[in-house]
C-alpha cells in the first residue's frame, strides 16, 4: 500500500508520503514525435494524476501544458492516456495505478495542440452533425406566452438519462479501435448522444436517416468492441446507445414513440 | 482555432494528428473481453477470407483433371495440411458461434435496458450474458479443434 508507514519512513519527501515518477509527454514543434520528460515527485494516498501533474507544474517545469478546470469529473477536460490507458486524470488516484512509474500521453484519435492538451475540434462537429437538442415540430416553444412544460414520466425519463450524463470527455473516443483508423466514423460519443435524444419522449425529430448515423461510415461500422464503455468515467455506457440504436434503425425495436404531451400553464395558476 | 485542421478531415499524414491507425484494433489488451472479441473476429473473418479464395481455387482445379485435383488433396493430407484444416475448424466455429452472438448484442438484444447509473458505473453492456457467449465461442472452438485433431491425426 501507497503511503504506510514503512514505506513514508522511506521516502525522502518525509513520513506519510512516497514518491513517484512521472513520465510526461513533450510535444515537439515538429509533429508528432515528442519524448518524455520525467519528474520524480511525493504523493500521498489521496493524490490524483491531476494534482501530481499540477505539482510537477508547480516545483518542477512550469511549461507543462495540460488542461483542466473542475478537479472533480464534471467539465471533462483533463482526459489523456495515464499508463496507456485514456481516464481522466483528476478521477485518476495515483495510488489505484499500483506502479511507481505514472506516465501521462495525450489522448490517442485527436491531434495534439501541446504536450498533453488535445484539439477537440473534429470530434465536437461529429457531436453536432447528431443534432443534439430536442426537435419538435409541432410544439413552438420560443413564441408560447404561457409557461409550459412537457409532461414525461420518470419511466420515460430513465430511457435516455444515463446518456444525458456525457460530460463530453472523449476518452471513449480515444480508447474507440473504430475511430483508429476511420476519420469519418462520428466515434462512440456521439452516436450515444443520436439515441439519447432519438430515445426522448419530448423529441419527435427523426435522426436515423441522418448521413452521419445510417451510411457507410455511420454507426454499422461499430462492432462492439466495447472500449467505449469500459473507459467511461461518468457510467454513460456509449456501446448500449449505439447497439439499441441499431436496433432501432433495423426495426428490432420498437421504433415508434408516444411524444411527451406539452402541460399548459397560465400565469395566475404558476402563482 | 485557425489553420487547415479546421477544414473537413484530418489526413493520416497530418502533424501531430495522433490518430492509433491500425495499431489500435490490432492490439486487443486493456480494455476486456469485449475488445479481445472483436479482434478474434476480425482475424479470423480475415482468415476465412483466405480460407475461402483459396478452396474455391482448389475445387476449381477439377477442370484441370483429376491429377491436379490430386494433388491438391495430397496437401491437405500432410502435417501442415492437417494443422492447416485444423485452424480452419477452429476459427470457422469462433467465427459462426461469436457471429451468433453479435448477432443478437448489435441488434439491442442482451445489452441491458438503459436506467440510473450507479457508482463504479459498470456499464450495462458489458454485462456477463453477452459475455458468456465470447467464452462459449472459444470453449466450442478448442473443443472442435481437438476433435478435428484426432480424427485427422488418430483417424479416430
Ligand atoms: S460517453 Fe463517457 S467517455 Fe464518452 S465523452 Fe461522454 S462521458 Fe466521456
Ligand atoms: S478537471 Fe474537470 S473532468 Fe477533470
Amino acid at each position: 500500500m501507497l503511503g504506510t508507514k514503512e514505506q513514508g519512513a522511506k521516502s525522502k519527501y518525509g513520513p506519510g508520503n512516497h514518491n513517484v515518477t512521472m513520465r510526461i509527454y513533450r510535444s515537439s514543434k515538429e509533429g508528432n514525435k515528442g519524448n518524455f520528460d520525467s519528474f520524480d515527485i511525493p504523493i500521498q494516498r489521496w493524490t490524483t494524476v491531476l494534482d501530481a501533474l499540477l505539482y510537477v507544474k508547480a516545483y518542477k517545469d512550469s511549461s507543462i501544458g495540460i488542461r483542466y478546470s473542475c478537479r472533480m469529473a464534471s467539465c471533462g477536460s483533463c482526459g489523456m492516456k495515464i499508463n496507456g490507458k485514456p481516464r481522466l486524470a483528476c478521477y485518476t488516484n495515483v495510488s489505484e495505478l499500483e506502479s511507481s512509474e505514472i506516465s501521462c500521453e495525450p489522448m490517442s484519435n485527436f491531434p495534439v495542440l501541446r504536450d498533453l492538451v488535445t484539439d477537440f475540434s473534429q470530434f465536437l462537429s461529429h457531436h453536432r452533425k447528431m443534432k443534439p437538442y430536442l426537435i419538435n415540430p409541432e410544439v413552438d416553444l420560443c413564441d408560447n406566452p404561457e409557461l409550459s412544460e412537457f409532461l414525461q414520466n420518470p419511466t420515460d425519463a430513465d430511457k435516455f438519462l444515463q446518456f444525458s450524463y456525457c460530460i463530453k470527455c472523449g476518452l471513449c473516443y480515444s480508447a474507440c479501435p473504430t475511430v483508429a483508423t476511420d476519420t469519418k466514423f462520428p466515434g462512440p460519443q456521439a452516436l450515444a448522444q443520436a439515441y439519447r435524444y432519438s430515445a426522448d419522449t419530448r423529441d419527435a425529430g427523426s435522426r436515423y436517416g441522418l448521413t452521419a448515423i445510417d451510411s457507410r461510415h455511420g454507426l454499422w461500422r461499430c462492432h462492439f468492441s466495447g472500449s467505449c464503455s469500459k473507459v467511461c468515467p461518468k457510467g454513460v455506457d456509449p456501446a448500449l446507445g449505439i447497439q439499441l440504436l441499431k436496433g432501432n434503425i433495423m426495426s428490432f425495436a420498437k421504433r415508434r414513440k408516444k411524444i411527451a404531451e406539452l402541460k399548459q400553464h397560465t400565469g395566475k395558476s404558476a402563482d | 482555432m485557425s489553420g487547415p485542421r479546421r477544414k473537413g478531415l484530418y489526413r493520416a499524414d497530418e502533424s501531430r494528428n495522433n490518430r492509433e491507425g491500425l495499431k489500435g484494433w490490432l492490439d486487443p489488451t486493456g480494455y476486456g473481453w469485449e475488445r479481445v472479441s472483436y479482434w478474434l473476429q476480425r482475424l479470423t473473418g480475415l482468415f476465412l477470407l483466405v480460407y475461402f479464395v483459396g478452396h474455391v481455387y482448389e475445387t476449381s482445379s477439377l477442370t484441370g483433371g483429376i491429377g491436379s485435383w490430386n494433388a491438391m488433396l495430397k496437401f491437405t493430407e500432410t502435417t501442415w495440411g492437417h494443422l492447416f484444416l485444423i485452424l480452419v475448424i477452429g476459427t470457422s466455429t469462433y467465427h459462426s458461434i461469436n457471429g451468433i452472438r453479435l448477432i443478437f448484442t448489435e441488434t439491442g438484444i442482451g445489452v441491458g435496458k438503459p436506467g440510473r447509473p450507479e457508482y463504479p458505473y459498470d456499464a450495462l453492456s458489458l454485462n456477463y450474458r453477452q459475455k458468456s457467449g465470447i467464452w462459449i465461442a472459444l470453449i466450442l472452438a478448442v473443443v472442435a479443434m481437438a476433435y478435428g485433431y484426432n480424427v485427422l491425426f488418430s483417424g479416430g
